[in-house]
Order: structure tokens, then C-alpha cells, then sequence
């Protein structure tokens, strides 16, 4: 048999072989009927105890997203989806603290437990082994444990629920909410508006450098149950932080919609790093079931010399449709997109980013890395787009594409708009196929034949993969493992 | 100990390889020359295994064991190495990093303790010291933005750190200049011992000059037209492959 074909069958092995995260735990719910409407709205809001001026932004939203249209642009065939036909609230109904374990239900513990992730969240759960890692967990809609918070709030570093935010810094909850993305943005930003459940919020004052990496580990658990998460972050002047995503899924059969939203604003020289590892159920090989993910995120350098940098690593999702964007506003800010993107058997992709470069001397980089394999599609989208005042903008924006196997698709839809002369665009990109060759030149150096597809693929990711933090990155070389080359030969 | 024996291969419906006898005791290294479309580099591939050629008779036997059933890789582990003749780009991947991932594999496969970085580096740097490479090709990506003698001295360097047991090295000449040469075949002549051999695969007299075979296998439409010592070498380069093709006839 040809390498190319051994690469094909191992690939296409992989998720037959079954979603090592497939599973689901039996938590007693509280779940909202099925459906969407204004009562799905004040149920919701009455849940998590909202004040009105809150309840009167998701009505808003909602009357916004009832005149809008599901976007069809994107690259991605799917079923019509039923916004009827979901649960839009479902929160474990034993109640359990952040502070004490001992009212953690146990069988949240052994999911943990059974998802294996090295990341010691159970440890830090526990109490047992602290490292500088702070864990926000999101159990579906629910915050169920939050750590670290102490050591964060001596520097004045606010890290908790979005809807405990709410409740205790409702000025500025208030105040940044919707700012970057509105909610009558898109269709999905506008459901999210309406019915986001939970999220993160993270505070960073003037000058303060966060003490320590912050991390949120989202699941998706109720059955049926759409995840709506929303996170704002706001670095003040000077502010630094780098927040880490990351997640992994229960197997079930029907297609679960997500329709995150994230907002980043960042002040005058300040940073924030943004990283998501993205590992949802991608569906059966034969394209049964799996995540649909609509996210929108969005930052804004809204103050000079600031810097946002989204790393992501998406190898989850049967749909993915989501462009990390960064609005270049304060002169000399900087934007970065980082991407690697990887779509197997059926999965589908529309991913890339948005630089929309307003200051002077704005910068951004876009490099983006699209790995096919099985019969999927993956489809980079970005644009680049340069504002009349914009003078000395630049962007240098670099997209590659890798094949595994003839059956796959990779397409690059680049959008550049620059209205300014002095501004410089340059776009680079190629299309390639894991040859033959490269494989038994591997392969002769005494590599087996899954070892070598992973060392050509993350050589070829490597320029993403050095973004990440380093507790991010060992996962993320796995995850490439699993999706691609895990049972090759 | 290399066994050759009414070694035939084709690609696709072509037959390039029409019996070939060859033995390379221990310790040995013998050339094989030939004009082009011989099926030198033919013989290179389907003794390390490349899938593109389907065998359709003989046998070869390395160290006593039939090598044409096991997967390359499991050649390489056992000790098997192709210096290519056009050695492939891997962008993105560290040379040392690729280096060590290899030597690793095959440690691992002979049930060896893995070698750690530190240790690893100092090896690797002595060794391209040795074979006159800079530092800093240890830290490119394998063979991207390489001259062709680079890449050609990568081999080499490859070789020198795997240690192989039996060595083929396909036209590793081409292309490299009189001082590469010379490096090259000092490379190889370091890794003499009892228990190394090698295959030199040349169109030209010039690399035995530096690595002085023990036999000299002339190869022509597949078959093995004459054998003889280094002399042999030296006539070939003489008279032309005419003239030895119109002797054998």
C-alpha cells in the first residue's frame, strides 16, 4: 500500500477508533423547556438573579436577532438548525460552592477525572499542588470552582463568572459589555446576547502585569443544551494578561450549537494574549453528530502602543465558523492572529481573522496554518482592512495550506481593503501535500510512519505552536497527534 | 553480512532490477556503478524498503534475516541507512530535533535508553565539526535553503550520528566539489570497522579515490555485468562502460 493511502486509512481510523473524550455525566439538571423566546430571556435573568438594566440588553438583542438572518457566506453546508427545538438554560441543580470541595458533586470530580487532560485541574480542585495556573471551570452554564483568587486579587486582578461580575463590579461590566462586539453585530452575537449563561470575566488594572496564566476550561455537558458563553477581558494602561482556552466535549449524537462571544479591550500600552485550544466533538467519521461552533471574538486596541495576540489551535467542531479580530484604533497597536486550524473525516471549517487597522502606524500579522485530512474542508477568511487614517499601516499576513490525502479541501479567501497609500498589505501563501517522499525520508530514518506525519506536521505548524504558552503548547502537539496521526499504519 | 541473491523488481509494469547477486560480508564496502537507467538507484530503494517498486523474485537477507518483508523504519532500526541522492525538505522540523527524534526511534526500537538533548547536542556538534558543517546548520530546518553539497554533507552527518551497520550511499558524490569530496569520503572512511559496510553507488571513479571499495559491481540494465576489485573501478573510468558492456556480451 502507497504512504498517501496508509495515511488516508490510519486518519480515517482515528475517530472510527472513537472520541477519547466522548462521555457524559449524570448531574441532576435544571433545565429551561425547550425553545426561544422572551420568557426563555427573563427566566434566564431571573435564574442569575440579574439586575434590569441587564435583562432590558438581552430583551434588546433578542428583538435585534429576531430581524436577522443565519449568515450562509461561510464555506459550511449544514442542516437548517431549529432555535426552537433547544434547551437554553441548564445549571447543575445541587448546589455547589466555589470555596468548598466538599459540596463539589462527586460525579463532577470523576469527570474530571475520566478527562485525563494533564492539567492537574483535579489537583488544584483538590486543593493539592498549586502552580500558577488559575482555573476557572465552567460545568455548562454554572461556574462550579474557581481557584487562585486570592493571590489575584492582592495584585487587583478581577478573574471570576461573568455573572458574578454582574453582581459585584456592575459598573464595569456595564460600561464594557458590548463595546467591542455589539450585540446586534451578527446573528450569532445577537443569540448570545440574548441568552448567554456564563462566562469568564477578567480585570486587569493600570500597570499591573498578571501575576500568573489564566485559564478557563469550558465543557459542554446538558444534553441538547446550547453553550452561549460570554468573556470580557480589559487590560487598563500598562496592563498585561494571557489567558488560556481550552476544551474538550462529551460524544453525543445530535449537533450542539455554541455561539460564544469574547470581547478584549485593551487601554493605552497594554497587552493581552489571548490562546485557545479547541478539541470539541468533531462528529463521527461519517459526519453524525458533533459541535457547532459560531463564535465571535473580537479585541480592540483601543489605547496607542497596545497589543493583542490570539493564538488559537482548533482540531474539534464539526462546524467551526469563527475569526478572532482585532480593531487597530490606538496609534502604533499591534494585532496578531495566530492559527492552526485541523478538519478530518467531515468536519468543516471557515476560520481566519479581521484586522481593521483605523490608527497610525497600526501593525498586524496574520499567520495561519490549515491542515485537511479525511474528506473535510477548510477554508481560511480573513481581511485586512486599512483605514483612511491609517497612515504607515502594515500587515503581513502568511496562509498555508497542508493535504493529507486526495479527498480533502483547502481554500484561501483573503479580503484586502486599504484606503490609505502609505499603508503596506503583503499576502503570502501556499498549498501543499505531505508527499511521499517526505514520509520515507522519515520513515528510512528510523521514524514509523504516524511519527513522521506528526514531525511534518508540526513542523509545519511550528510557527503558531511557539506562540502558545508552554503548558498549551505540549497539549496542543498532542491534540495534533490524536487528530491526525494517532493510529497511522 | 548483506545477501543479495536473483534479486528482480519493477516499478509499475516496468522490470528495472533482473536478478542481481550481490554479497557484502562485514566489514566491506563495495561500489556499484553503472550508466544511467541502470537501476542503481533502483536497488537503493527496494533495499530500504521504498513502496513505489514491487519485488517479483529473489531474496535479500540482512544479518541472516529476510529484509524485504519488514517495513522501513524496521530497516533503518536494524541498521540499515540510505544516504539519498536527493535528500527531501522538512519545513519546520530542527535538524537536531529531527536528528535526535531518529536516533531515539532506533534506540528505542533496540530496546536502548533514550539519548537526552544535552548529550545528544554535544554529539551532533562534534560530528559536524568533523565533517566541516557550521553549528548553525544543527539548528536550520532539514535540508530547507541547503546548497546541494549541504544537503549531500547532511547525509553524511546523519549517517555519522545513527551509526548504521550497512550504509547505501546513492550518488552521494553528485554535485559536491573536490574538497566536499574529500570531506565525504573522510566521513565514511571514519565509520570503517569490522562491523560497518556500505554500498556505493557512483556514476564516477573519482569518490573511490577517497573511499576505496573492496569490490566494484558493474550494474547494467539490471544485471551485474562484471565484479572485480578497486582495479576495476579505475578501467571502467578508462575504457568506458561500452567496452566493458561489449567484454561481458
Amino acid at each position: 500500500m502507497s504512504a498517501a493511502l496508509e495515511t488516508l486509512d490510519s486518519v480515517r481510523a482515528i475517530t472510527e477508533g472513537g472520541y477519547k473524550w466522548g462521555f457524559s455525566t449524570d448531574i441532576d439538571m435544571d433545565v429551561a423547556p425547550k425553545g426561544l423566546n422572551e420568557d426563555t430571556i427573563r427566566l434566564i435573568s431571573a435564574r442569575k438573579q440579574e439586575p434590569a438594566w441587564l435583562l432590558e440588553w438581552r430583551l434588546r438583542a433578542f428583538t435585534a436577532w429576531q430581524g436577522m438572518q443565519e449568515p450562509h457566506w461561510a464555506m459550511l453546508h449544514y442542516p437548517p438548525i431549529d432555535y426552537q427545538d433547544a434547551h437554553y438554560y441548564a445549571a447543575p441543580k445541587k448546589k455547589v460552592g466555589p470555596q468548598s470541595l466538599d459540596e463539589v458533586d462527586p460525579e463532577l470530580l470523576r469527570m474530571y477525572e475520566k478527562l485525563g487532560i494533564p492539567l492537574k485541574e483535579r489537583a488544584i480542585l483538590a486543593g493539592v499542588e498549586p502552580r500558577n495556573i488559575a482555573v476557572d471551570a465552567v460545568f455548562d452554564s454554572v461556574s462550579v470552582a474557581t481557584t487562585f483568587r486570592e493571590t489575584l486579587a492582592k495584585s487587583g486582578v478581577i478573574f471570576c463568572p461573568i455573572s458574578e461580575a454582574v453582581r459585584d463590579h456592575p459598573e464595569l461590566v456595564q460600561k464594557y459589555l458590548g463595546s467591542v462586539v455589539p450585540p446586534s453585530d451578527n446573528f450569532f452575537a445577537a443569540l448570545n446576547s440574548a441568552v448567554f449563561t456564563d462566562g469568564s470575566f477578567v480585570f486587569i488594572p493600570r500597570g499591573v502585569a498578571c501575576p500568573m496564566e489564566l485559564s478557563t476550561y469550558f465543557r459542554i455537558n446538558a444534553r441538547n443544551t446550547g453553550q452561549f458563553e460570554r468573556t470580557l477581558i480589559i487590560a487598563e494602561e500598562g496592563a498585561s494578561v494571557s489567558y488560556l482556552e481550552g476544551c474538550t466535549a462529551p460524544m453525543r449524537d445530535e449537533n450542539q450549537l455554541h455561539a460564544a462571544v469574547v470581547e478584549l479591550v485593551a487601554l493605552d500600552d497594554a497587552r493581552i494574549k489571548y490562546s485557545t485550544v479547541q478539541n470539541w466533538y468533531p462528529g463521527n467519521a461519517e459526519g453524525l453528530g458533533g459541535i457547532y461552533n459560531f463564535v465571535t471574538k473580537r479585541g480592540i486596541c483601543r489605547g496607542a502602543r497596545s497589543k493583542i495576540s490570539w493564538t488559537q489551535v482548533e482540531t474539534g467542531s464539526a462546524i467551526t465558523w469563527k475569526y478572532p479580530s482585532c480593531i487597530l484604533a490606538g496609534e502604533g497597536s499591534v494585532g496578531e492572529f495566530y492559527s492552526v486550524a485541523v478538519t478530518n473525516n467531515c468536519q468543516q471549517a471557515d476560520t481566519g481573522t479581521k484586522m481593521i487597522h483605523i490608527g497610525r502606524n497600526t501593525t498586524s500579522t496574520i499567520v495561519s496554518k490549515g491542515i485537511s485530512a479525511g474528506r473535510s474542508n477548510n477554508t481560511y477568511r480573513g481581511l485586512v482592512r486599512v483605514m483612511p487614517k491609517a497612515a504607515g499601516a502594515r500587515n503581513h499576513t502568511q496562509c498555508d495550506s497542508l493535504l493529507i490525502g486526495d479527498k480533502c479541501g483547502a481554500h484561501t479567501v483573503p479580503y484586502i481593503e486599504s484606503r490609505n497609500a502609505t499603508a503596506k498589505v503583503e499576502h503570502e501563501a501556499t498549498t501543499s501535500k505531505i508527499a511521499e517522499d517526505q514520509l520515507f525520508y522519515c520513515r528510512q530514518r528510523g521514524l514509523s510512519q504516524e511519527d513522521a506525519v506528526g514531525l511534518i506536521v508540526n513542523g509545519f505548524c511550528r510557527d503558531v505552536l511557539k506562540e502558545l504558552p508552554m503548558e498549551f503548547a505540549v497539549e496542543a502537539q498532542k491534540l495534533l497527534a490524536v487528530s491526525l496521526e494517532g493510529s497511522v499504519g | 553480512m548483506l545477501e543479495i541473491r536473483n534479486l528482480h523488481a519493477r516499478v509499475g509494469e516496468k522490470p528495472i532490477l533482473q536478478g542481481i547477486d550481490i554479497t557484502v560480508p562485514d566489514g566491506e564496502i563495495h561500489a556499484i556503478m553503472g550508466p544511467n537507467g541502470s537501476g542503481k538507484s533502483t536497488l537503493a530503494y527496494v533495499l530500504s524498503g521504498r513502496e513505489d517498486f514491487a519485488v517479483t523474485d529473489g531474496s535479500v537477507t540482512f544479518d541472516g534475516v529476510d529484509l524485504l518483508t519488514m517495513a522501513p523504519e524496521e530497516r533503518a532500526q536494524a541498521g540499515l541507512f540510505l544516504a539519498f541522492q536527493a535528500p527531501v525538505e522538512l519545513p519546520g522540523v530542527g535538524n537536531a530535533n529531527f536528528l535526535r527524534t531518529a536516533l531515539n526511534a532506533i534506540r528505542r526500537a533496540r530496546g536502548e535508553a533514550e539519548m537526552d538533548a544535552a548529550t545528544f547536542l554535544k554529539l551532533a556538534r562534534a560530528e559536524a565539526k568533523r565533517l566541516h558543517m557550521p553549528d548553525d546548520m544543527l539548528k536550520r530546518n532539514v535540508n530547507v535553503g541547503f546548497s546541494g553539497g549541504e544537503k549531500k554533507r547532511n547525509e553524511v552527518l546523519q549517517m555519522a550520528i545513527l551509526r548504521p551497520r550497512l550504509a547505501i550511499l546513492d550518488e552521494t558524490d553528485s554535485g559536491l566539489d573536490i574538497d566536499a569530496l574529500r570531506i565525504v569520503g573522510d566521513g565514511v572512511n571514519a565509520l570503517r570497522s569490522a562491523t560497518f559496510s556500505a554500498l556505493v553507488i557512483t556514476h564516477h571513479q573519482r569518490l573511490l579515490d577517497h573511499i576505496v571499495p573492496d569490490r566494484v559491481h558493474v550494474l547494467v540494465d539490471g544485471r551485474i555485468l562484471r565484479s572485480g576489485g578497486p582495479d576495476l573501478a579505475r578501467a571502467l573510468e578508462a575504457q568506458g562502460y561500452a567496452q566493458v558492456i561489449a567484454e561481458a556480451a
